[in-house]
């Protein structure tokens, strides 16, 4: 089964849960695709064993060949070429690599030309299969890298992916194709706004889905109550607390300063696995 | 010589759009016959790139020279490939501007004056 762990609102808890639920089930292969920022190994200490450059096709003009059609300006979606005065001009940053500029170039002067926009990093830490996602500074298109992470993915095992933060096609890469998303928030205001944008983009891909409740205790009661009417399952609540705070910020998992929530996280992983078998 | 003003409205009593890529409107004023029109800019919410396809849009409509409040710099690069004249630092009326043009007021801009993103709110 592949489990992915996403929120809308940042700072939820995602990385905690994931890191967490990994330690406490063991023989698992934990994927960190929150590349903008990936702080999974910080918890997992995992030693790598391979590093590989992730790359995407860059438009490069071929001037004998081009005659300032404008054809490749016409079906760029993301505004990454321009044609003035016939001259091509690209802007690899905002280039998302599709290919559609060289495949309706109707005099074949579009060639590509590879970019490194991030790397990838496999390892682990005892049975814990790990692999992480790293976007180069300056770059801003992660989905590729996530998508090379979630290349490494071992059926075999029982699979947990970090999601990055928001509704947004990161999200969406990370998320896709796996078979139950735990939607981590916070009982606040801004945490249950933020939820409710990601239920939306859970419910549109069709995978099912549960909330965890971090921080619960702090803020209100209108998360428990959203969930309630809508069905939606409260897995699990880890309370506000001091000491977990504590725990995380010196860079440690919960369970090793608080084992008694290895219990938790196993139960978790039960509840999820019932869902899956019964849905609804 | 047409002349594109970036503004947040339809009018000439519209106030010039300090943004160039992101403005709801361009003013596109003639010079020759004191006539203006205003074109909409679709591409005010494009989720990227929005600076270079209001470039390119400028340019198709054979505009020789773009008085705005800032430019950044992928469309200061489409722009000058076109060899569009760049006049940033334009505040007030459309109305006013337009005057301030034709006076010669401006200087014009020999490099983008904003960074990318800047029309999105951020600085």
């Amino acid at each position: 089964m592949i489990i992915s762990i996403a929120s809308g609102k940042g700072g939820t808890g995602k990385t905690t849960v994931a890191v967490n639920l990994a330690l406490s089930l063991g023989d698992v292969q934990l994927l960190d695709c929150d590349v903008e920022e990936p702080n999974c190994h910080i918890f997992i200490k995992p030693v790598f064993e391979s590093r590989h450059a992730v790359f995407i096709p860059v438009p490069v003009v071929n001037q004998n060949k081009c005659d300032g059609c404008g054809r490749c300006q016409e079906v760029c979606l993301y505004n990454a070429v321009a044609v003035v005065k016939k001259e091509v001009l690209i802007f690899p940053e905002l280039c998302h690599g599709c290919g559609s500029c060289t495949y309706f170039c109707p005099h074949r002067a579009i060639e590509e030309e590879k970019k490194e926009i991030g790397v990838i990093e496999i390892g682990k830490n005892g049975e814990i299969q790990f692999v992480h996602g790293k976007l180069n500074v300056g770059m801003m298109m992660s989905p590729p890298v996530i998508r090379a992470v979630k290349k490494h993915i071992n059926k075999k095992k029982t699979v947990i992916i970090d999601a990055p933060p928001g509704t947004s096609c990161p999200v969406i890469t990370a998320i896709k194709d796996t078979d139950f998303v735990i939607l981590v928030t916070e009982p606040t205001p801004f945490g249950l706004n933020d939820l409710l944008l990601a239920v939306e983009v859970v419910r549109k891909l069709g995978i099912s889905f549960g909330v965890i409740i971090n921080r619960s205790g702090l803020g209100n009661k209108k998360t428990d109550e959203y969930c309630a009417g809508e069905n939606i399952p409260i897995l699990m609540r880890i309370p506000f607390s001091k000491k977990i705070a504590g725990i995380y910020s010196r860079g440690d998992p919960i369970i090793k300063a608080l084992p008694e929530y290895i219990k938790e996280f196993r139960e978790l992983y039960k509840k999820i696995e019932q869902i899956k078998v019964s849905p609804g | 010589m047409k002349v594109a003003i970036t503004s947040s409205g339809p009018t000439l009593q519209s106030n010039v759009d300090p943004r160039f890529g992101r403005c709801p409107y361009y003013i596109i004023y003639d010079t020759e016959d004191g006539s203006f029109k205003a074109v909409e800019n679709k591409s005010s919410l494009a989720a990227g790139g929005a600076g270079i396809q209001a470039a390119q849009n400028i340019s198709n409509i054979k505009v020789e020279a773009v008085v705005t409040g800032n430019v950044g710099p992928n469309a200061f690069r489409v722009l000058s490939a076109a060899s569009i004249k760049i006049y940033s630092g334009a505040t007030g009326s459309v109305k006013d501007a337009i005057e301030k043009f034709k006076n010669g007021e401006y200087k014009e801009t020999t490099g983008p004056d904003v960074g990318s993103h800047f029309g999105m709110g951020r600085k």
